[in-house]
């Protein structure tokens, strides 16, 4: 029975010095496997008188269970530190950047178009579009702007060929709507405009959405209805607007639209001139010589039209003070607006 | 429109402080710009004398004035070079305070003691005038208080006006639309005792009355020329931003600008013979009074005398017949042009006058007479003179017809109901004769309102009136019907976030673009040019949205950019024959790293494939389509880095590398990467359309194949499909390689053949049959040996 607790004490030594899962197993074996060394004596119990056989044999199998268990537990501690260093292995710095492609951005200017676009949709409103290189009925004679008139020479006009200008609005898509459908008729149409001026103000080329209803029973009221819903809608705010009379050749009654100030709140400051208002739209009631060029009976139906500046009102929404930069394409201005 | 308040307020008693007036204008269609002092701020500044004028001994361009100011007189120096001996002008005493803060004290200047300073216009915020001393008139009375002398305390309001409201052109119109505003009672202008005494007269003869209406001219002799033009008369002109020049330029001017008539005085003895209103001939030509000469034709409407023409009808008049300062005699024109005449005449000519403003925007045809008289009293009140009898020519003025309002149609296109007596209240005040009755109301509008023929037009002047801010807000009964929403085509905007998620940032350039740029570009298509472009560099329309993009790719290269992805969408024009195409592309630009730069190092620059994986999302973004890459030669592209895209066969732009050539050309880098895309082939989306999906495992044959390098991967890859038939679900290159191993001028390219069955598992056997029927093709049609593993 010496051997016994020597070989206990030896294997419960090897058991603690064990570094690593197959050296435990290693001992399992030298010790517990079917050759090992517990077991063995267990094979010399024979040898024993047969009185001494059951108590010994109890101890060993009593030793056996102990290493057995020791080894256990060592697995256990073992198992636990290789995770631990595999985990401690694999961790990495989460601090760093991702990783990707990265992404660009919508120019400013059809951030703010996609932003039109989505209001009137939902009332209703589907997007038209036209040439851009126009021929002068659609741009102005079909418009109730005869050659010579003064409106016309105020447009600044980028000239083609005889017959053909660089559209100077998207009023034009009205009369090509109004030619390609009946009525009831309501339409968009947003697009690149071109006038001959280029300064700190204005850009020889620009953007303006236009607008059309056309139906049996619209009045004067639900063009202020629609266009104030939109102003409110576009920046987000219960803005105050107003409606002043204007000239448009082919509205009548024909209004300019002011809105309350964004910059100041309507307090009078240098983006509103003092005046607390800003001028953001043109619109009216489709005057009856602009029907009769598209033979749309004036006394059956009735419309309204309007028309703003896009760069405007990107400027209003986004603070943008220098028109210039819509056109310059530089990646540090275009990147703000992704 | 500069509008005197003080003036304004002698004809109607509006009883409005200005801002509330200016605020009731905007409101009512006359949009007030500004509202400004008729001078800036000044104190101590009076008339003053010139008692005499020495040089001063110290300077040479100064002069050591002795000067009154009705009390004492002191010594100033004076450096201004039209002063002189008994000239009166504004005489800031010591102690005054110019605009600008600017105090008057004591000073020597060069030695010599000045109290005070002699000014001129400029210096007193009156004018831009800086040419000299401001001279007063000969008679002002020395000592009195400048503000007051000269009437400054008042205030203009700016009125930025409509085109179709010619009629306020004049203080008499501005006057009256207040009066209608506000309800209260307009004076007319008076318009003074003529005193006719001579018998002189030019014969007038209109040809054709539709181009002059009506035309009324008198002769006017004996005129004193030493006169001046009352200080009252030259204040008023000046308010409105026009020279006091003579009297009786200054009276023409001003009754311009009291009733809204243009008028011309000739010089009597330059007229030979009577006047003709007449169009133009070819070969005449005239001088204007600005000195040029311009040549005439047909469509001129001109004044001729015997020997031709005098002046350009509502334009401007000729030299040759111009008022001089010694003028004693003259015969003044006051005639109403049909604005279908003379609109777009003077811009013809590069000229705006005055005169053509009023003329193209229309003037009361029934004003000429009373005009004449109103310039012809003034003249004589200021200058004396004989008054010959007024001529008239031209067809009388047909009087305007009535309008009809209809009730219903008045309510339908407002949207709210006016009661009746509001409504025929409103029409009176304009001025219209207005008749009502049961279903509405005749009215007939004064001659001065020659804007009003329809009925919308009165519908506008009604809702004007009572005023726009008092309509409703109303929402339009909602009958919306569901739109178009095809499935098989995409918006741009989806296309749009495709390239914004891969990197891209979106620009928007100009439309016309350098000449040059674009013909490189397109590979010598010339764009259609703009008559009258802005600039040189802004004259082309783009024939490519590449000549926009590769301006934006240097601008941003030339500012430090590492790495430069750009895309736009909008039309390009081709001329075709006689047309030109306007059709809609999106186009892109990448150059740069090909990811942004990263912590682990893997750095890289953009290459052909990266930008092939962009252009093949795109035309995908509505579903797998047939893409075919072909190597093709573009002028603007690198030869060997170079495809034309086919979609489903259908020609889909271009991709390819910048030739470096032209890199070179236009300064942009040559590891730049273009693509070109018709939108209208990306916009094209598929219907998705349901296929049983194979519910048998799927086998995997690799094969590395080797052959000229001349032979383009497409070719393997659709040659592999050909052989194999419908068991094959996908093929993949995986990998390319030349190098040691494969002899040069050869390639491997390594196939990944799925293959699946559709009614059962493929053994091993069916694998293996495929497989050789993809080496034979390859081997017969490419000459493709299978590379040893």
């Amino acid at each position: 029975m010496e051997d016994l607790e020597r070989l206990s004490r030896e294997a419960e030594a090897a058991i603690e010095a064990a570094e690593d899962l197959r050296q435990l197993d290693d001992i399992r074996v030298r010790y517990l496997g079917k050759k090992g060394e517990l077991t063995a004596l267990l094979k010399s119990l024979g040898k024993l008188p047969a009185d001494e056989r059951p108590a010994a044999g109890q101890a060993i199998n009593k030793a056996k269970g102990e290493v057995q268990s020791r080894i256990e537990a060592r697995k256990a501690d073992l198992e636990n530190a290789e995770i631990e260093a595999r985990l401690k292995r694999e961790s990495v710095d989460v601090t760093l950047p991702g990783r990707g492609q990265g992404r660009g951005g919508l120019h400013p200017v059809t951030r703010t178009l996609q932003r039109i676009e989505g209001i009137f949709r939902q009332a209703g409103f589907e997007v038209a579009d036209g040439p851009e290189i126009e021929d002068e009925f659609h741009n102005f004679e079909a418009l109730n702007i005869p050659e010579h008139h003064p409106a016309r020479a105020m447009h600044d006009t980028f000239f083609v060929r005889p017959g053909e200008v660089l559209r100077t609005h998207t009023s034009p898509v009205q009369i090509r709507a109004m030619k390609d459908s009946r009525p009831p008729l309501r339409i968009i149409a947003p697009g690149r405009v071109y006038r001959c001026d280029s300064d700190v103000t204005h850009t020889p080329m620009f953007h303006q959405v236009e607008g059309l209803l056309v139906d049996s029973n619209v009045s004067m009221s639900h063009l202020k209805g629609i266009l104030t819903d939109f102003l409110r809608a576009f920046f987000e705010k219960d803005l105050a607007v107003r409606f002043r009379p204007s000239y448009f050749p082919f509205t009548e009654p024909s209004a300019e639209v002011d809105m309350e100030c964004v910059i100041c709140g309507g307090e009078g400051c240098r983006v509103c001139s003092g005046t607390g208002w800003l001028e953001v739209l043109g619109c009216g009631m489709v005057h009856p010589e602009v029907f009769r060029h598209v033979n749309i009976d004036a006394e059956q139906w009735r419309g309204y039209a309007f028309g703003m500046g896009v760069e405007r009102l990107a400027m209003l929404r986004y603070g943008v003070d220098d028109l210039r930069l819509f056109f310059e394409n530089d990646l540090r201005f275009l990147g703000q607006f992704a | 429109m500069r509008v005197s308040t003080n003036w304004l307020n002698e004809w109607v008693d509006h009883g409005l402080e200005n801002q509330a007036l200016a605020d009731r204008l905007t409101m009512a269609g006359l949009e007030v710009d500004a509202i400004e002092g008729a001078a800036e701020d000044f104190s101590g500044v009076v008339v003053g004398e010139v008692i005499s004028v020495e040089p001063h001994p110290n300077a040479d361009k100064l002069n050591l004035c002795q000067v009154s100011d009705g009390n004492d007189t002191v010594p100033v120096v004076c450096g201004a070079p039209n002063v002189f001996k008994g000239m009166r002008a504004p005489f800031a005493r010591v102690g005054a305070v110019l605009p600008g803060d600017f105090k008057i004290k004591k000073a020597k200047l060069r030695g010599e003691a000045s109290q005070g300073m002699l000014c001129s216009a400029k210096e007193l915020g009156l004018s831009e005038d800086a040419a000299g001393l401001m001279q007063l008139a000969g008679d002002a009375p020395v000592g009195t208080d400048l503000r007051d002398y000269l009437g400054l305390d008042d205030q203009i309001i700016e009125i930025d006006l409509t085109p179709n409201r010619g009629d306020c052109l004049g203080m008499i119109g501005v006057a009256r639309e207040v009066g209608a505003l506000t309800g209260k009672s307009v004076c007319r202008p008076p318009v003074g005792e003529v005193s006719q005494g001579g018998s002189e007269e030019i014969p007038v003869s209109v040809e054709d009355p539709a181009d002059c209406p009506s035309y009324a001219g008198r002769v006017i002799t004996g005129i004193d020329t030493r006169a001046e033009s009352p200080v009252w008369l030259t204040e008023r002109l000046r308010r409105a931003g026009l020279r006091p020049i003579s009297p009786v330029v200054d009276v023409t001017n001003y009754v311009m600008l009291e009733l809204g008539q243009p008028m011309h005085g000739f010089r009597l003895d330059a007229i030979q013979g009577g006047v003709t209103v007449r169009r133009g001939r070819q070969d005449e030509k005239i001088t204007l009074l600005d000195e040029r000469e311009v040549a005439l034709d047909e469509d001129i409407l001109v004044i001729a005398d015997e020997r031709g023409p005098i002046a350009m009808a509502g334009v401007m008049g000729g030299l040759g017949t111009a008022v001089e300062p010694d003028t004693e005699a003259v015969f003044l024109e006051s005639a109403c042009f049909s604005p279908t005449v003379i609109a777009g005449r003077a811009r013809r000519f590069g000229l705006h006058t005055d005169a053509s403003h009023r003329f193209e925007r229309g003037v009361d045809p029934a004003l000429q007479q009373r005009a004449l008289d109103r310039a012809t009293a003034l003249i004589q009140s200021i200058a004396g003179g004989e008054a010959g009898p007024v001529t008239l020519a031209g067809s009388q003025p047909a009087e305007a017809a009535p309008i009809r309002l209809r009730r219903e149609r008045l309510h339908a296109v407002l949207g709210f109901e006016l009661e009746a007596d509001q409504v025929t209240d409103m029409l009176q005040r304009l001025g219209l004769e207005v008749r009502a009755d049961e279903a509405g109301w005749e009215a007939v509008p004064p001659s001065f309102r020659f804007d009003l023929a329809i009925e919308e037009d009165l519908i506008e002047e009604v809702v004007r009136i009572h005023g726009y801010d008092r309509v409703p807000v109303e929402s339009l009964p909602s009958d919306v019907r569901p739109g178009e929403m095809p499935e098989s085509r995409l918006a741009l905007d989806q296309l749009r976030s495709l390239l914004v998620e891969r990197g891209y940032q979106e620009a928007i350039t100009y439309s016309f673009v350098p000449a040059e740029t674009d013909r490189i570009l397109s590979g010598g298509t010339e764009g259609q040019k703009l008559a009258n472009p802005i600039s040189q560099d802004l004259e082309t329309m783009r024939t490519t949205l590449w000549s926009g993009l590769v301006g934006a790719l240097r601008h941003n290269a030339n500012r430090q950019q590492s790495r430069i992805r750009l895309f736009e969408s909008g039309l390009r024009f081709i001329p075709q024959g006689s047309d030109i195409k306007q059709e809609p592309w999106v186009a892109g630009v990448a150059w740069g790293s090909a990811e942004p730069e990263q912590w682990d190092g893997r750095k890289r620059p953009v290459d052909f494939f990266d930008v092939k994986g962009d252009v093949e999302a795109l035309l995908t973004a509505g579903g797998p389509r047939g893409l075919t890459f072909q190597a093709d030669s573009h002028p603007a592209l690198h030869p060997g880095q170079c495809a034309r895209i086919l979609v489903e066969g259908e020609k889909g732009g271009w991709i390819g590398r910048i030739h470096p050539q032209i890199a070179d050309q236009l300064d942009v880098p040559a590891d730049s990467y273009l693509f070109e895309i018709p939108l209208a082939v990306a916009a094209q989306g598929r219907l998705p359309a349901y296929r049983p999906v194979s519910r048998f495992p799927s086998v995997r044959r690799d094969l590395a194949f080797i052959v000229d390098e001349s032979v383009p991967a497409a070719e393997l890859v659709s040659a592999a499909r050909e052989a194999a038939g419908e068991v094959l679900s996908e093929v993949r290159v995986f990998d390319v390689y030349q190098g040691k191993g494969v002899d040069s001028g050869r390639k491997s390219i390594a196939l990944g053949l799925i293959l699946q069955g559709s009614s059962r598992t493929l053994t091993d056997d069916d694998s293996d049959r495929v497989v050789q029927q993809v080496r034979e093709l390859l081997e017969t049609r490419l000459g493709a040996t299978v590379r040893d593993q």
